[in-house]
């Protein structure tokens, strides 16, 4: 295999991947290989990973392209290299989620979604980088350093799930898992020019997601096109019973959806744009996009309302309150007595466990997890609860019944998915609350458990960087948003005259010496 | 123990001040998996080999409900004439501590699934109903072992170690409301509803209800108010109360303390206490119960849980009978006089004495065994007569070889050293130790011989009628047999030689 052949390997979808696999134009060792050169020649850049598997990604693949041989493929995908955030448990590889107090941390088990990625015979090239317990919207808070926009590397790739998106914009993984609880896998794609889906609540099995707020956080693909997301949508969902939240109901059929869509055919389809989702607070370059991506839609043939979702603008306040309050009582486990990071404080000859537990949490936790633990041990605190939680978890409720409504005028919902493009690394970095700003357009699905995709939506005039359309759907119609998404895809495509991600820059190979 | 402690007596106490009882009973459920994940609840196993991700709390484990746990809360509930939810939840109870995995402890909080009932209890022969405010569901925590101490507590121990094996193992716990007006009988209250509760789930077989093992705990609350008062006291709450014996001694200790500070002008410190089983005292516990916030929320993990009406029915339907129906019955079958029964039950011993009888063994034998030879060795360890170690199939089985002969009752109770040594079954305890009683008629008539021979002035006085004086003969014969002979047939084989 020439590095020419491989180069241009990285760059196809895992749709095609698949085809060449069964096809026996290329094995999975060489895909595994080629995206290992991939990262070898341009993570050093982008720091998308952080742990490569490179053994356990061969290995598996070995395992896959048997199968292959033997005409007993174990899924559609079997053999597609893919990429996991490292807030999802696996076994026998490190799992830090982005954080000093995990470190070195080795779980026994996998995630059911790694278990499942396994299973499908998907090798797991390494875990992506992410914000600390997925705490932040630009991957600066990762205790292991930032990742960058592989379309600026001045620029942040979005957050948490930075790492999983500029895994797949640069082509070091075809298709990654992100998680995402307020935006973490949508922001991110909308920021580097890929596809992020969060599925309904309860679609895909939380067990083994290292819990940041457990009744928000939901795992999903990220990828470079919506027929690739469903697919891996499709391999990773459905009901599990080790996840009392996961939903016992088969999965609709996403790729069925995906593929239906890429018709461009919209005719039936209502969309329903959310005032209080566009317009003040957002890039003129991003609203253009938009914009223009509604217009597609009526070319289309779809039907296009204004519904109004008033609740929505107390979304960032309860999304602030019932985070930090469920993030604070998890992240109570870190304590030094069982795993990871154990600091024994210096002034004290003889440490009680207290003192151990208080030195390692010091030191091991980021400013902004100490920020949200001490939000959320507040909300919680007694006196103050009915006033917060109590209160955040009522506006919830108001703010589902508004999606709940609009969904009677509307098929889906659209909106711009994240207010700006890409900034720049530490721009934000000072101010916690414009940081929160970026999930705006996000935060309500995950507060009403509701699946949304991002599909890029173009590239903006005035900074030239990518920007993202945002399709939402009542609970368990995962596939209209992939129909939807896939129509965006294909319309887009028509009007950038290809894939946007082959307008990003090349990356230069990493010449550094190795140490 | 630190300074000596004033007290009042009990019965100053009572005159002047009226105690109010609450019981809080952690009950283990005898479900063969944990709450949440399907690791073994076997007691006494290697320490931490029966953990997994989510009993550890590794990260990223997620909990899922033991369905048999909570239909064993369901029939507990229904048991204890309870209303049950019918909807509620779980929610976690945060708080640091080594020995919690998560640092939160999933348990209920305003929404038990089961509240408003109530258990009666027999006080000497009297009623008393006890409310139940609640019967919750949660999770046990792990164990910690301080090393390097002089008394195995967390003060001066160089470290400690946690055993998980126990955390996430099913709890219930029962809380009862204040239970007002037992004025003396408080302390064999507490012990009452404690030991008939403890009946009550052996019956419903959901719990090995064992409180050494820490299988059934009792926490003590306790305060005074004076005497005719409508208000209630500060409260105490003592714990590590782990013997019925200890309840009854804690209920009054805190009576007599509680009175003595008040007396004295001061005020009671509501509190956490600890129960010190070898001293008798209650002491003063860390932390103040009520000064922690543990800041409750619902599991975000877990769904709430809606038991399905039908089959809440199903189950109240197949409940045990109560066992106050249960003692009723027993009574009448086993023709017990009022006395004897209230004895029985008294000394924890009414299964015993019922599995003893369904084991072949008489209503009178069952009875005189438990409540005179077990009782006295149950009294003499310092333990329940349930937890002595004794089946009732082998009692039944010595009684078995008392009537057809072969051992005595003075032998029998060498069996009993046996059977409590481990030596096996009561047979094999009567062939390991030689305890038969001799039947061979040869040795036994040499041995009255002898005997006539050597006392010829009481063979004598039998021959001229005293009968009563074969009682002397008989004690040298059974001296010279070493115990082992059937003493009813010595007497006959005397009064045939000498012709009475």
């Amino acid at each position: 295999m020439t590095s020419s052949s491989g180069a241009e390997l990285v760059r196809r979808t895992a749709a095609e991947l698949a085809d060449a696999l069964t096809a026996g134009d290329v094995s999975s060792v060489e895909l595994t290989e080629a995206h290992l050169d991939r990262i070898e020649a341009v993570d050093g850049a982008v720091h998308a990973y952080l742990h490569v598997d490179a053994e356990g990604a061969l290995s598996a693949a070995r395992a896959a392209d048997d199968r292959r041989a033997a005409g007993t493929p174990a899924s559609p995908l079997d053999g597609i290299p893919v990429a996991v955030k490292d807030v999802l448990a696996t076994k026998g590889v490190p799992t830090t989620c982005g954080s000093r107090i995990l470190e070195g941390w080795v779980p026994p088990y996998d995630a059911t979604v790694v278990a499942r990625l396994r299973q499908a015979g998907l090798p797991i090239l390494g875990k992506t980088n992410m914000d600390e317990f997925a705490m932040g919207s630009s991957t600066e808070h990762s205790a292991y350093g930032p990742t960058r926009n592989p379309w600026d590397l001045d620029r942040i790739p979005g957050g948490s799930g930075g790492g999983s998106a500029a895994a797949v914009a640069s082509f070091q993984a075809p298709v990654a898992i992100g998680t995402d609880t307020g935006g973490s896998i949508r922001q991110p794609g909308a920021v580097t020019g890929t596809v992020g889906v969060k599925p309904t609540y309860g679609g895909v099995s939380r067990y083994g997601l290292v819990a940041l707020a457990n009744s928000l956080d939901q795992a999903g693909p990220v990828t470079r096109t919506v027929l690739d997301a469903a697919l891996l949508h499709e391999l990773v969902g459905g009901h599990d019973p080790m996840d009392s939240t996961s939903i016992d109901r088969p999965l609709p059929s996403l790729v069925e959806a995906a593929r239906r869509g890429a018709d461009a055919d919209l005719s039936g389809v209502t969309v329903g744009i959310v005032t209080e989702l566009t317009g003040e607070g957002y890039q003129a370059g991003v609203l253009q996009r938009f914009e223009e991506a509604v217009q597609l839609l009526v070319k289309a043939g779809a039907e296009v309302v204004e519904v109004s979702c008033p609740t929505f603008v107390h979304a960032l306040a309860t999304y602030y309150l019932i985070l930090p309050a469920e993030a604070s009582s998890n992240l109570a486990r870190f304590d030094a007595m069982r795993y990871g990071l154990r600091v024994l404080p210096d002034d004290v000859p003889a440490p009680s466990a207290e003192e151990v537990m208080r030195a390692t949490r010091d030191r091991g936790f980021g400013d902004e997890v100490k920020r949200r633990i001490i939000l959320g041990t507040y909300a919680l605190s007694s006196g103050y609860f009915d006033a917060y939680y109590g209160q955040a978890q009522k506006v919830r409720t108001l703010i589902a019944r508004d999606f709940t409504a609009a969904f009677e005028r509307a098929d889906v919902l659209i909106s711009p998915t994240a207010p700006t493009t890409a900034f720049r690394l530490g721009e934000k970095l000072d101010d916690p609350l414009a940081m929160y700003l970026n999930d705006l357009a996000t935060i309500p699905a995950n507060l009403a458990g509701v699946p949304g995709i991002s599909v890029p939506s173009g590239l903006a005039d005035e900074d030239g960087l990518p920007t993202g359309v945002q399709v939402l759907a009542p609970a368990t119609a995962d596939d209209r948003v992939y129909r939807v998404g896939a129509a965006l895809e294909a319309l887009l495509a028509e009007r950038w005259g290809g894939a946007l991600l082959d307008r990003a820059p090349e990356l230069e190979p990493d010449h550094r010496d190795k140490e | 123990m630190t300074a000596t402690v004033e007290l009042l007596s009990f019965e100053e106490a009572l005159a002047r001040f009226d105690p109010a009882l609450g019981l809080e009973v952690h009950v283990e459920l005898n479900t063969a998996s944990k709450m949440f994940c399907g690791c073994s609840t076997v007691f006494g196993a290697e320490p931490n080999s029966q953990v997994c991700p989510v009993c550890l709390g590794l990260p990223g484990a997620m909990p899922a409900v033991n369905a048999k746990a909570v239909e064993s809360a369901v029939r507990i509930g229904l048991a204890l004439n309870c209303e049950i939810a019918q909807w509620c939840r779980f929610a976690r109870k945060n708080y640091f501590y080594p020995d919690m995995p998560k640092n939160f402890q999933t348990s209920q909080y305003d929404e038990p699934i089961a509240y408003d009932g109530w258990l009666d209890v027999e006080v000497d022969g009297r009623t008393v109903r006890v409310e139940v405010e609640r019967a919750h569901m949660e999770e046990d925590t792990g164990k910690s072992l301080h090393v390097g101490g002089a008394t195995g507590r967390i003060h001066g121990a160089d470290h400690s170690l946690v055993d998980y094996n126990r955390a996430g193992i099913p709890l219930i716990e029962i809380v009862t409301k204040p239970v007002r007006g037992t004025r003396e009988e408080a302390p064999a209250v507490a012990r009452a509803y404690v030991a008939q509760l403890r009946e009550l789930l052996l019956g419903l077989d959901v719990s090995d209800v064992r409180m050494e093992q820490g299988s059934l705990r009792c926490d003590v609350n306790l305060s005074l108010a004076p005497a005719g008062s409508d208000r209630l006291g500060t409260r105490t709450e003592t714990k590590n109360v782990n013997s019925l014996r200890s309840v009854e001694r804690a209920v009054r200790y805190e009576i007599a303390r509680q009175a003595a500070v008040l007396d004295g002008g001061g005020s009671v410190v509501q509190e956490t206490r600890h129960w010190h089983e070898d001293t008798g005292v209650t002491t003063s516990g860390r932390e103040k119960s009520d000064a922690e916030d543990y800041r409750y929320f619902p599991e975000p993990d877990l769904v709430p849980m809606a038991p399905e009406q039908d089959w809440v029915e199903r189950l109240r339907t197949e409940l045990p009978e109560p066992p106050r129906e249960r003692r009723a019955r027993l009574q009448a079958e086993w023709g017990f006089s009022d006395l004897e029964m209230r004895d029985t039950v008294g000394a924890g011993a009414l299964t015993l004495v019922e599995e003893t009888i369904a084991a072949g063994a008489s209503p009178a034998a069952a009875r005189k065994w438990w409540l005179s030879e077990m009782a006295r060795r149950a009294n003499e360890q310092g333990v329940e007569v349930t937890e002595l170690g004794i089946a009732p199939a082998d009692v039944a089985r010595v009684q078995a070889l008392v009537d057809e002969g072969r051992i005595n009752d003075k032998l029998a109770r060498q069996v009993f050293d046996g059977l409590l040594a481990g030596e096996g079954t009561p047979d094999e305890v009567v062939a390991e130790r030689g305890l038969a009683v001799v039947s061979d008629e040869g040795a036994l008539s040499e041995a009255v011989d002898a005997a006539i021979a050597g006392n010829p002035d009481v063979a004598e006085k039998i021959r001229g009628g005293k009968v009563a004086a074969a009682g002397a003969l008989i004690g040298v014969v059974m001296k010279q047999m070493r115990g082992q002979a059937d003493a009813g047939r010595v007497r006959e084989l005397i009064l045939e030689k000498l012709g009475s």
